[in-house]
């Protein structure tokens, strides 16, 4: 029951970072966040810096990703940016994993 | 008293001195070379390790180093001092003998390495914001120069800024698609800045053989490589390896390849192809593509072992945790391991009777023997990435 809160709390104010400070997890399980986490800071960061503020690749921290959809960022993860070196994931992101890694970086990322 | 207080004063100045300088310090170490010292970067702690390459075995780490991911160094022509530019824009001179950091300035908001001029005189950070380069003293990492890369769109970030002969520094404008020359021969300011044009589509990392004579940038927007003879008068650059794809779809690139490793092997250079499970041979007179062989996954580093027999390739994410070895003459790979999850980075000793091996998520670091492949060492480091030897020091373009 409190899980359903937590979700319904997530649709409703995905874009507000104060809520509980708790972490979203809907789609993953803990062990599978960790993994991306570590992906995004790591392996993303190896464009768009490990604090996410941006190298070859634009900064993408939480303050400057501000206003985007969750499922926008989702997509850019899943498709890669046509026309720059930003990479389509898909073969190796699940849906759930894409989602996963944009509530993140629009709740911390950069932090 | 005058003179007590005189012996006194003489006394406490240099006290300073000596403290400021670090003097008292290193005379409290025993006496050694740094020849075969070396450091490894721990990116995500903003630390590095100060290494033996001898005893394989860490000396000391050293902390503070800022935001250290993609991190890179340049050695002094003592071999004492590492200057290691942070992607934060930090560039910091550590003292390898006394283990401690010598000098730091926050010289921009974001970079990508440097280099050092062939005199040991100027240090050069090659900047994404503000895109260009910036030259400082070696000896106080005072600003000496500050070439803003401008362009009709802005300020370009600059990648592949590499020493040549002659006090010169040559880097490539990634958004403009130039390549610059910066000739400090004749004093630091003005420096002479030749420019380039219309090399190709996003040059992603560059290259000075060597001998200091071909700086080659690979483009990431095009397949092929512009190449520039720095021996022609004037210079200027050509196409190389045109279409080397030839129109085949592309897999999608995790990381970008590196060209500072593509060393000769033999007559024939090798190197990493962008989006492709392949590294290409080609003819160091000619420059034309002699042969390419089919890899375990996208190359990251194509090194050559330094007496070219042999070239050791690490690849992207998904697929970084193995190692192939190709042997130069026949282009067959010869040997394939994995020495364990994420394998970012492998330097030579000197004479390459060695290999160090970072193997980030093992936070290790794994010493072979260059000919058995034998294992002779493994040395714990935090996420460890870039390793960098001080035999550098004495390589043009390294």
């Amino acid at each position: 029951m409190s899980r359903l809160w937590v979700a319904a709390g997530c649709v409703l104010c995905w874009s507000a970072t104060s809520w509980a400070g708790e972490r979203w997890s809907g789609t993953v399980d803990p062990a599978r966040a960790a993994a991306l986490e570590r992906l995004v800071l790591q392996d993303c960061g190896s464009c768009h810096g490990m604090t996410l503020k941006g190298g070859l690749g634009p900064d993408i921290r939480a303050a400057t990703l501000k206003g985007s959809s969750p499922k926008a960022i989702k997509e850019i993860i899943l498709d890669g940016v046509p026309g720059t070196p930003m990479p389509p994931w898909r073969s190796l992101l699940s849906e759930g994993d894409a989602e996963w890694i944009a509530h993140y970086l629009l709740q911390e990322g950069g932090r | 008293m005058r003179v007590l207080l005189k012996a006194l004063l003489v006394l406490s100045m240099a006290l300073i001195a000596a403290s400021a300088t670090g003097v008292l310090r290193a005379s409290q170490l025993a006496l050694r070379g740094t020849g075969d010292l070396g450091i490894v970067i721990e990116r995500a702690t903003g630390s590095l390790l100060i290494v033996d390459t001898t005893g394989r075995k860490t000396l000391s780490r050293v902390e503070g180093l800022g935001d250290l991911s993609h991190a890179s160094a340049v050695f002094s022509r003592d071999e004492r001092y590492a200057f290691v530019f942070g992607r934060d824009g930090g560039l910091t001179k550590v003292d390898l003998l006394t283990g401690t950091i010598a000098g730091r300035v926050v010289q921009a908001g974001n970079s990508i390495g440097g280099a050092i001029s062939d005199d040991g005189t100027l240090v050069a950070v090659s900047n994404y914001e503000p895109g260009g380069v910036r030259v400082f003293d070696a000896a106080t990492l005072a600003l000496v120069a500050d070439i803003p890369a401008a362009w009709p769109g802005g300020l370009s970030k600059t990648i592949g800024l590499v020493d040549a002969p002659g006090r010169r520094f040559v880097f490539t404008l990634w958004d403009a698609g130039e390549t610059w020359i910066a000739d400090f021969s004749n004093g630091a300011a003005p420096c002479i800045i030749t420019k380039l044009e219309g090399i190709g589509a996003n040059p992603y990392d560059a290259l000075i053989t060597a001998d200091g004579r071909y700086y080659v940038a690979g483009l990431y927007g095009e397949d092929g490589l512009s190449l520039v003879d720095l021996w022609d008068d004037p210079v200027k650059p050509r196409r190389i390896l045109d279409n080397y794809g030839r129109g085949e779809a592309k897999l999608p690139v995790y990381k970008m390849p590196h060209l500072e490793g593509w060393a000769l092997a033999g007559d024939r250079f090798v190197l990493p192809a962008v989006g492709r499970h392949e590294v290409l041979f080609v003819d160091a007179r000619s420059f034309a593509e002699v042969a390419r062989t089919s890899v375990h996954g996208q190359p990251v580093f194509a090194v050559a072992r330094p007496d070219g027999r042999h070239v050791w390739v690490n690849f992207a994410h998904p697929r970084n945790d193995t190692i192939q070895v190709i042997d130069s003459r026949s282009a067959e790979v010869v040997k394939e391991w994995r020495p364990g999850p994420a394998v970012l980075h492998m330097e030579f000793t000197a004479r390459g009777h060695e290999v160090w091996v970072s193997v980030r998520d093992a936070n290790a670091v794994q010493v072979y023997d260059a000919r058995t492949f034998e294992k002779k060492a493994e040395i714990a480091a935090t996420s460890p990435s870039g390793i960098f030897f001080t035999s550098r020091a004495h390589r043009t373009g390294l």
